[in-house]
């Protein structure tokens, strides 16, 4: 066989063929786009089949009505939560590493900062966000105070986990070669400890989303927690629905940036290991 | 004790022991207590030693003799209960400059190159790394680690990796290099071929080599003088000097005299019932 007898077919068909090779490509997206295609016709199908009321249980197609019934307004509602979310997110981060470095160099800290945090870490900070609301009005600080309320801890019981893992040998190894803590810490404790970090990090971005609804739903009049409480007020079941959609997306887009940062950060790592063909 | 008892001590010390203007550590009535929940553990007991100018001295013993802490004491990790320890002429406090230093692990940072690992040291020395690239590259080149250099420590096989730790503790030309079991975790062949490297690097720069080990061939292969200690407390029990040709080869742990030397250190543990128990 020739190429000229090959080549003809394969560029006449060329869309198909790029997208057939997308399509084979990656079996664990053509599960997820099956799997996705099937739960959904079977939620419509049974909303028409069993007549249940739209407001009770509204069918995928009453949802994506309403997804595109006002997009600008929804983007902006959903641009008022994430800056919320984004900004509580990296307060936590930023406050949680510097108070996990004062825990782990400091007896003081760690016995009442570390203590006292876990101690409140059992208070249901849902249950504090009206005072919040009480505290500092219903504007957008009080978002992004329950987002770093809801989201520092985990921040900063991974960090200290992560700077207290720090081998024993390489300490030895710097204090041999008369390394200053400033050094051991930049050097060694630092990027040891950036595995547990964005553990933490991971956990934090998903809990500063959950933090600002909650702040959303005790008092705002905007975002999607205001969209999701002013819809149910109204009985619009697809918009509630619209608006927790909105919601799990820039969820899994939030957690799936930090993993790309830490990939980035750390190609070193275990978890990212690929190794070269060529040896 | 006094400044003036000590250094007559050290000095009387010099007079009796054998060449001893040319050590360059000296180790004088060393004990080193622990504090443990049975109450204190004494380490090392009653340690006196002259480690030569350019010699490779090692130390040989079972588990818990002491040899670790010997060797942490003399790098400034840990501090001795009495007695004293001079370097060079000056007493030791904390780290001694000048020192290279070599673990039973490896203790390579994931996060760096093997360059970048190699050059670690000279960076907490506040050195400028830059000028020892070369080196550094030359350095990995007599290890066979040239194009490594670049690679992460994962990349590597254990005695590449032990290999990058040795270049790690050369690069900064130390005058004394302190290396503790850093072949026992490997496998034999790889142990036996890093045992001729190390022997190659020593007889080309003549530094001075402190080794640990518990195998009684690679002691008698690699070194000048054996020190043999015991446990229980831990103490140096005999030194024992090794007369064999230089250089050494791996076949040569065939000869009888080779064979004499191991046999005459077993004799030692034997007497102290290290084999028995």
């Amino acid at each position: 066989m020739t190429d000229s007898a090959l080549t003809p077919p394969l560029t006449k068909t060329a869309p198909a063929s790029s997208l057939r090779r997308w399509w084979h490509g990656s079996s664990r997206l053509r599960f997820l786009i099956v799997f996705t295609v099937v739960v959904l016709g079977l939620w419509e199908w049974g909303c028409w089949v069993t007549g249940v009321r739209s407001f009770t249980f509204p069918a995928p197609s009453l949802v994506w009505r309403e997804l595109i019934a006002d997009p600008v307004w929804l983007a902006q509602n959903t641009a008022y939560s994430l800056g919320a979310a984004l900004a509580g997110f990296a307060i936590s981060v930023a406050l949680g590493l510097l108070l996990s470095i004062g825990i782990v160099y400091s007896r003081i800290l760690d016995r009442t900062l570390f203590t006292s945090l876990v101690a409140t870490n059992a208070i249901p900070k849902v249950a504090i966000a009206p005072l919040f609301v009480l505290w500092i009005g219903t504007g957008i600080e009080s978002k992004v105070l329950m987002a770093v309320l809801v989201s520092i801890f985990p921040m900063v019981v991974d960090s200290v986990v992560g700077l207290r893992s720090v081998d024993p040998g390489t300490l030895d190894l710097a204090r041999t070669y008369r390394g200053s803590n400033l050094q051991i810490f930049w050097k060694i404790r630092f990027p040891g400890a950036l595995p547990s970090i964005f553990a933490g990090m991971k956990v934090a971005i998903s809990l500063a989303l959950v933090g600002t609804i909650v702040g959303e739903f005790v008092g705002s009049n905007w975002g999607l927690g205001f969209v999701i409480l002013q819809s149910q007020g109204q009985f619009n079941t697809p918009r509630v629905f619209a608006a927790i959609f909105v919601l799990s997306v820039l969820g899994i887009l939030l957690y799936q940036a930090v993993d790309l940062i830490e990939r980035r950060a750390m190609p070193w790592h275990v978890s990212h290991r690929n190794r070269h063909d060529d040896h | 004790m006094t400044m003036a008892a000590a250094s007559a001590q050290a000095d009387m010390a010099d007079n009796s022991g054998v060449q001893a203007a040319d050590a360059l550590v000296k180790l004088r009535s060393v004990y080193k207590t622990y504090q443990s929940e049975r109450g204190n553990v004494l380490a090392l007991e009653n340690v006196n030693l002259d480690i030569r100018q350019g010699e490779f001295l090692s130390l040989l013993g079972p588990s818990g003799c002491g040899k670790s802490t010997l060797l942490r004491c003399l790098a400034g990790l840990e501090r001795i209960s009495s007695g004293e320890v001079w370097v060079r002429g000056n007493e030791l406090a904390g780290p001694p400059e000048d020192l290279g230093i070599v673990f039973q692990r490896d203790m390579l940072l994931d996060w760096r190159t093997v360059l970048d690992n190699v050059l670690l040291p000279l960076e907490f020395l506040r050195r400028p790394t830059k000028g020892y690239v070369e080196p550094a590259l030359k350095l990995l080149e007599t290890f066979g680690l040239r194009r490594s250099a670049d690679r992460y420590p994962w990349e590597l096989s254990g005695g590449m990796r032990q290999r990058v730790a040795i270049c790690r503790a050369l690069l900064s030309d130390p005058a004394l290099l302190l290396m503790d079991e850093p072949f026992g975790a490997l496998d034999a062949i790889t142990r036996d071929n890093l045992n001729i490297e190390l022997q190659r690097i020593w007889t080309q720069t003549h530094k001075t080599i402190l080794f640990i080990t518990h195998s009684i061939s690679e002691a008698i292969l690699l070194s000048n003088r054996v020190a043999v200690m015991a446990r229980d407390p831990g103490r140096i029990e005999e030194i024992v000097e090794v007369d064999l040709p230089w250089p050494r080869t791996l076949a040569m742990r065939e000869t009888p005299e080779f064979i004499h030397h191991a046999a005459a250190v077993r004799k030692i543990f034997e007497r102290l019932g290290a084999f028995t128990g």
